[in-house]
């Protein structure tokens, strides 16, 4: 029997040619399993409620002690409160758990070798890099919507109970910009974590290079000769992006604030740049 | 069917796969067999696009692997178990593979029902055995009913009956004209699962051919004679132009004869006999012999006993 002789029986044969799907199908279907993904892991329903619990409970929080000490604060603290931003403080710690569930979002395919059974159902990498985006992208802005909401409301009412300061409306100028702002800011931060996830593919480097990116770098900066310190630090992801979330400009220096937040989404836009090269490249 | 046309992968400093041709025909079971490290995995991955072939190339039905959108309907593969996120379902696995590739979720309980898993379909992989993992890997494979089916080492860690289970579905699969390859370290395995065998070594090709041509190509079978005269019908036998080589005072195997060649010569020189039989090859003596020259990670024996 040669191994060139085929179809030795040949009921196979009239089935074998399935017809592709067109790419938009395709790319629903990938939204769908990757949606399947996101919520049949525990560790995906408790991160966001951590999240909502830190943004809504550190914000009542900050704003609690704020009003604590309102007689202690001086005329400057006071002229330039940002009752908005300051409520939505708790982002600058939420973020983290955002930016780790986002890292996951790709380096646990890589740690439990599911990878494999994810490009092998879906062999156009970049299409599940895509999915992966934007169903985390929708999620981490519903769940930043509704933290960042319940964090404003709660906040600016106990702010209200001083009388040393103005709390805001959700129709003052700026303000709902702002708290919608907030969930933007965790949704391109999600994109980023995607990001490190996929160009490092290790869960602890990628979460290392995140909070080197927010926290560590700022800090390092800072150590720079003037002008060099607050030249290059306003370019930094957290310095440039967080001021979607706030009403009041936060320093001279900084960027305008769309602009800022430009340069913030940039860092996501070049670290999934990076990670679909890399994808295409390497073996899974 | 799968072609692969002088498929070749190199790593940084070791070649994995070299210049492989070869072609999987439908309907019967191609067996892929080969020492651990012998290049089986790394051509399974080639062929599903996992790794990209440094040169040459592999096609499914004829098209390369990644130019489906929906591969899971035509090719299904299970190569590594494990390689699932333990705290996901079996059930929510096979949903999400189904969704991507736009199967029917009907399936998902098919297939579940099929490998005999239902009953743990809602726990957790994570606390799976590896012969669970083993049936959920297969009901993966089978999810979309494809055409062409990959199996790398199914029957690692099933129980005998899985192992029955494993052989009966594979043949079931063949004679109902798909493309079954499945590879394995195990020959005696593989002999009673395959109908072809495709043996590779060191990532060459070694042979492909029926089971019974391997063994027969592999080596030679012998003739054991036992004699008071061992030594007189040793030189008989060797003046006759047969490999004769004694073993132990009274017995001698003999290579290139066949028992009743051997039975005239003793005849002949008035030698008594007090056993003369006909020793077939085991199945692993073909394979140890064949791949020999290319295991890649070969014990010491001196080692060994000096250990013990």
């Amino acid at each position: 029997m040669s191994s060139a002789e085929t179809a030795l029986v040949p009921t196979a044969a009239a089935r074998t040619a399935v017809p592709n799907p067109t790419p938009m199908r395709q790319f629903v279907a990938v939204l769908r399993a990757e949606w399947t993904k996101l919520w049949s892991v525990r560790s995906t329903l408790w991160s966001l409620l951590v999240t909502i619990a830190i943004i809504v409970g550190l914000g009542a929080l900050f704003c609690a002690a704020r009003v604590a000490r309102a007689d202690r604060l001086d005329p400057g603290e006071l002229r330039n409160f940002d009752p908005t931003g300051f409520s939505l403080n708790g982002i600058f710690l939420a973020q983290l758990a955002v930016g780790v569930l986002g890292v996951l979002v790709m380096s646990s395919e890589y740690a439990t070798g599911q990878i494999r059974a994810t490009f092998g159902a879906t062999p156009q990498r970049n299409l599940v890099l895509a999915a992966k985006v934007a169903v985390f992208a929708v999620v981490t802005f519903a769940v930043g919507l509704v933290a960042c909401f319940a964090a404003f409301f709660i906040g600016q009412a106990i702010l209200g109970r001083s009388t040393k300061f103005h709390s805001a409306f959700i129709g003052d100028p700026g303000v709902l910009r702002a708290v919608i702002g907030g969930a933007m800011y965790l949704s391109v931060l999600g994109a980023l974590g995607i990001g490190l996830g996929t160009i490092l593919r290790r869960t602890a480097g990628a979460i290392a290079a995140l909070v080197g990116l927010l926290l560590i770098l700022p800090i390092l900066v800072n150590f720079l000769p003037s002008p060099w310190n607050t030249d290059i630090s306003k370019y930094l992801p957290l310095q440039a992006g967080n001021a979607v979330f706030h009403t009041a400009k936060l320093a001279s220096t900084d960027l305008s604030l769309w602009v800022g937040f430009a340069v913030f989404c940039a860092y996501a836009v070049a670290s999934l740049a990076l990670g679909a090269v890399l994808l295409a490249r390497r073996d899974a | 069917m799968i072609e692969a046309t002088a498929l070749t992968k190199r790593y940084a400093s070791t070649v994995a796969v070299d210049g492989l041709s070869f072609t999987v025909p439908n309907g019967r079971v191609t067996g892929f067999l080969g020492p651990n490290g012998a290049g089986k995995s790394t051509t399974m991955r080639l062929i599903v696009g996992l790794d990209a072939p440094s040169s040459g190339r592999v096609t499914v039905n004829g098209r390369a692997y990644h130019d489906r959108r929906f591969p899971l309907r035509e090719v299904g593969a299970l190569l590594e178990a494990k390689a699932i996120h333990p705290s996901r379902t079996a059930r929510n696995h096979l949903r999400w593979l189904a969704q991507s590739n736009g199967i029917n979720p009907k399936r998902v309980d098919e297939v579940l029902e099929q490998v005999g898993i239902s009953a743990v379909a809602r726990k957790r992989t994570g606390t799976f055995s590896l012969g669970m993992s083993q049936r959920l890997g297969i009901a993966a494979a089978l999810l979309g009913d494809p055409e062409v089916l990959l199996l790398d080492e199914p029957v690692n860690g099933l129980d005998p009956e899985g192992i029955q289970w494993v052989r009966r579905l594979l043949r079931s699969l063949a004679s109902e004209g798909r493309t079954v390859f499945v590879s394995s370290h195990l020959m005696s395995e593989m002999a009673l699962t395959a109908d072809h065998l495709i043996v590779i070594g060191k990532g060459r090709l070694i042979a492909d051919a029926s089971v019974e041509e391997v063994i027969a190509q592999a080596s030679a079978n012998h003739v054991k004679v036992v004699s008071p005269q061992a030594t007189a019908l040793r030189s008989l036998i060797a003046a006759a132009g047969a490999d004769v080589e004694p073993d132990g005072d009274d017995t001698l195997i003999v290579t290139g004869l066949e028992c009743r060649d051997v039975g005239i010569i003793a005849a002949a020189g008035e030698i008594t006999l007090y056993e003369l039989s006909r020793q077939e090859a085991s199945l692993e003596e073909a394979f140890m012999e064949m791949t020999r020259d290319s295991v890649e990670y070969l014990a010491d024996p001196d080692a060994a006993g000096s250990a013990a």
